[in-house]
């Protein structure tokens, strides 16, 4: 049966890939527009989601609980975006290059703390099997989806909805696109900052989670390989709106998806190119999505990144 | 904090002559550059000092380290020397755009790749003699680096493609392109454990400069750093490039082609990032392999921001660097601390002195401007933020 599929394991495996592949993504792209529709730019989510990977690996191994990863790999996250927002509030210091700072110290204080829990392996968090009504066994792996998928899933339309519909997504929206009114309004800028900053680093850490208690599940130097920066790029894409994330979350879990899918069928030629087809699809996008003479749609008018 | 270094009684005698003043002021200005960063670098090593004596290490055996196996005898200074020779053209890769305020930070990209050039051309340059092919060789390196980084500059000026990103990303597939190649096309069938292109030869292996005696990549770096000095500090086109970072409108308005300023400054830095590459093919592997990514172009970063972005202060941090990597083997074995002991070092050297660019004009002693403010309303600051 499993050989009569043929060439369709392919697609099969990108859907399946698209959807294990994509949640990091997802968690670092929700996480980042809520940082930039404040204004400011976190690159540094990169070192956050690696570091939340390292915390969750650990404490999964120390405690038995890949819950309890989760939560320290937030807790770590939000530290780092709280460091971030609250070195940015002063004058002259640039968040671009504070971020690239973080991105630095993020990994390195990973891989520093996260030496001894290479060996070990740690509870993987659960899934969910969507797929029993298919014999096939690659429908079943594809349709298996992590519960941490449909919880980002579920984060981006209450997102969503909120920075519309709530006092609080008003704020951070006035706060990003017009400072001035902001603190006209009576708003503290550099506090609300602070807090979405710290927000987004929460959302980074739960996205490292991901990454090494369930795919690829495992902690090593090597478990990210630049998703927290694609993500920052799939949020311009997605023009700061966390139900495009997700769209966005999902196309770029299908590129990364398509090298293995494609190995996997013996097409072994141009291993590597295929590998940087999402870095491929990412620049692409940013390319047909920028102009030079106008603002992006959608932009916060605060953000350093569109001005 | 920083602080420290400001006397606490400065005051101007109205007697002391103007030009005495005017030395003073000139003085105060120069030395806030150094002392602040200086202060700042002090503060991260103190801070990484207390990370680890909260770890139970020692901090003073750091430094003993450190010294020893960077610095401290002719092979561990020779050692750091050609460290230092990458991080020199791969800080310029960052300073160079900065200038028009573009912060570039996918210079391994290019360095893989000037490296993977340098070692592809040597092989239909072997009838050449070597004085003339290894120069040949360096210009397909920087070739290859100007069109990488420049293209990085094109699309921020003609696309409005956010340079850091794009950078980044071509980085990551230059890499993968250049894993490609060498496992591929280039690849020599005899390198089995290590996937490597075919050697370049030892005709075109370029030997150690003398007195010295480290590679010829950093006499060339040091050069590139004093070409990069006069190109943006005495040349009406490093002018222009400064005027279009600060204002790009202003620059517009004057006239000025910011687009290809832009393009200029990215290809020349591409070209310089390459060439550390290249170095390390004709000088240290003697083939182009993985161990082109070894991660010079990320502490290249750190050199330009370290050195805030001054091509003359670039040499000195990049030594400096250079050494701290060189003892981290050292630091590995002596004190049982991860590799990755370096980068947090590094990072939050990084982030330090980030944090003390708010520090710039704040401080009496090195700001003439403030000196008079006692007596007299100060008058509108010269000095542009």
């Amino acid at each position: 049966m499993s050989d009569g599929l043929g060439l369709w394991t392919v697609p099969l495996a990108v859907v399946g890939g698209a959807i294990r592949v994509s949640t990091p993504f997802l968690f670092v792209s929700l996480g980042e527009t809520i940082t930039e529709r404040s204004g400011r730019i976190n690159l540094g989510l990169e070192g956050t989601l690696v570091f939340g990977a390292m915390a969750a690996y650990a404490t999964a191994v120390m405690t038995g609980s890949p819950w309890a990863g989760v939560a320290v790999a937030g807790l770590a996250g939000g530290l780092f975006g709280l460091l971030h927002g609250f070195v940015c509030k002063f004058p002259r210091v640039n968040d671009v290059a504070i971020g690239i700072a973080l991105m630095l110290f993020g990994s390195g204080l990973a891989f520093f703390l996260g030496k001894p829990f290479i060996q070990p392996s740690a509870p993987p968090l659960p899934a969910i099997g969507f797929g029993a009504w298919s014999d096939l066994p690659q429908v079943q792996a594809a349709l298996r989806v992590n519960v941490l998928f449909l919880i980002g899933a579920a984060l981006s339309v209450a997102l969503w909805w909120g920075l519309r519909n709530t006092r609080a997504g008003l704020v951070l929206r006035v706060v990003g696109d017009s400072a001035d009114a902001a603190r006209a309004m009576g708003y503290d800028v550099d506090h609300v900052r602070l807090l979405a900053t710290g927000l987004g680093g929460v959302l980074a850490g739960i996205g490292g989670a991901y990454l090494s208690l369930y795919y690829p599940g495992s902690w090593n130097e090597g478990v990210s390989s630049g998703q927290g920066l694609m993500a920052v790029a799939l949020v311009i894409f997605a023009r700061w709106n966390p139900l495009a994330c997700f769209g966005a979350a999902l196309l770029f879990g299908g590129a990364g998806a398509l090298g293995p899918a494609l190995q996997s069928v013996g097409v072994s030629q141009g291993y590597y190119l295929f590998y940087a087809a999402p870095y491929v699809l990412t620049l692409a996008l940013l390319v047909a999505t920028s102009s030079p003479d106008r603002a992006l749609a959608g932009a916060p008018g605060e953000l350093s990144l569109s001005k | 904090m920083v602080a420290d270094t400001a006397p606490s009684s400065l005051t101007v005698a109205p007697s002391r002559s103007s030009a005495s003043l005017c030395i003073r002021a000139w003085l105060a200005r120069r030395s806030e550059a150094v002392a602040i960063p200086v202060g700042a670098a002090a503060l991260g090593f103190l801070l990484f000092g207390l990370f680890l004596a909260a770890l139970g290490k020692s901090p003073v055996q750091l430094v003993d380290i450190v010294w020893r196996g960077g610095f401290g005898s002719p092979f561990a200074l020779g050692n750091s020397l050609q460290r230092a020779a990458p991080l020199l053209f791969a800080a310029l890769c960052v300073a160079l755009p900065a200038r028009l305020g573009l912060v570039v930070i996918g210079g391994e990209g290019a360095i893989v790749l000037g490296g993977l050039a340098a070692a592809a051309a040597a092989q239909p340059l072997a009838a050449l003699p070597a004085l003339l092919a290894v120069p040949l060789m360096a210009c397909a390196a920087a070739l290859v680096g100007a069109v990488w980084i420049g293209s990085v500059g094109w699309l921020q000026a003609y696309r409005g493609v956010n340079a850091t990103i794009s950078s980044l990303l071509l980085s990551y597939i230059a890499i993968a392109l250049a894993n490609h190649l060498i496992e591929g096309p280039l690849r020599d069938p005899t390198s089995l454990n290590k996937p490597s292109t075919l050697p370049v030869g030892d005709a075109f292996m370029l030997g150690p400069m003398p007195v010295i005696g480290v590679h010829w990549g950093l006499g060339c770096g040091v050069i590139a750093c004093l070409i990069a000095y006069g190109l943006m500090d005495r040349t009406t086109l490093g002018f222009a490039a400064r005027i279009a970072g600060g204002n790009v409108r202003a620059a517009q308005i004057q006239g000025l082609p910011v687009g290809r300023l832009i393009v200029g400054f990215t290809a020349l830095g591409g070209a310089f990032a390459a060439l550390a590459g290249f170095f390390e093919v004709v000088a240290v592997q003697g083939t182009a392999n993985g161990t082109l990514a070894a991660g010079y172009g990320y502490t290249g970063i750190l050199v330009a921001f370290l050195a805030r972005q001054n091509p003359i202060a670039i040499v000195p941090v990049a030594f400096l660097l250079g050494g701290i990597e060189a003892s981290s083997g050292l630091i590995q074995r002596r004190m049982q601390l991860p590799d990755a002991t370096v980068l947090v070092l590094e990072g939050l050297l990084f982030l330090i002195v980030l944090m003390s660019e708010t520090l710039y004009g704040r401080f009496k002693l090195f700001n003439p401007h403030l000196w008079a403010e006692k007596r007299a309303p100060a008058p509108p600051s010269p000095v542009l933020a």
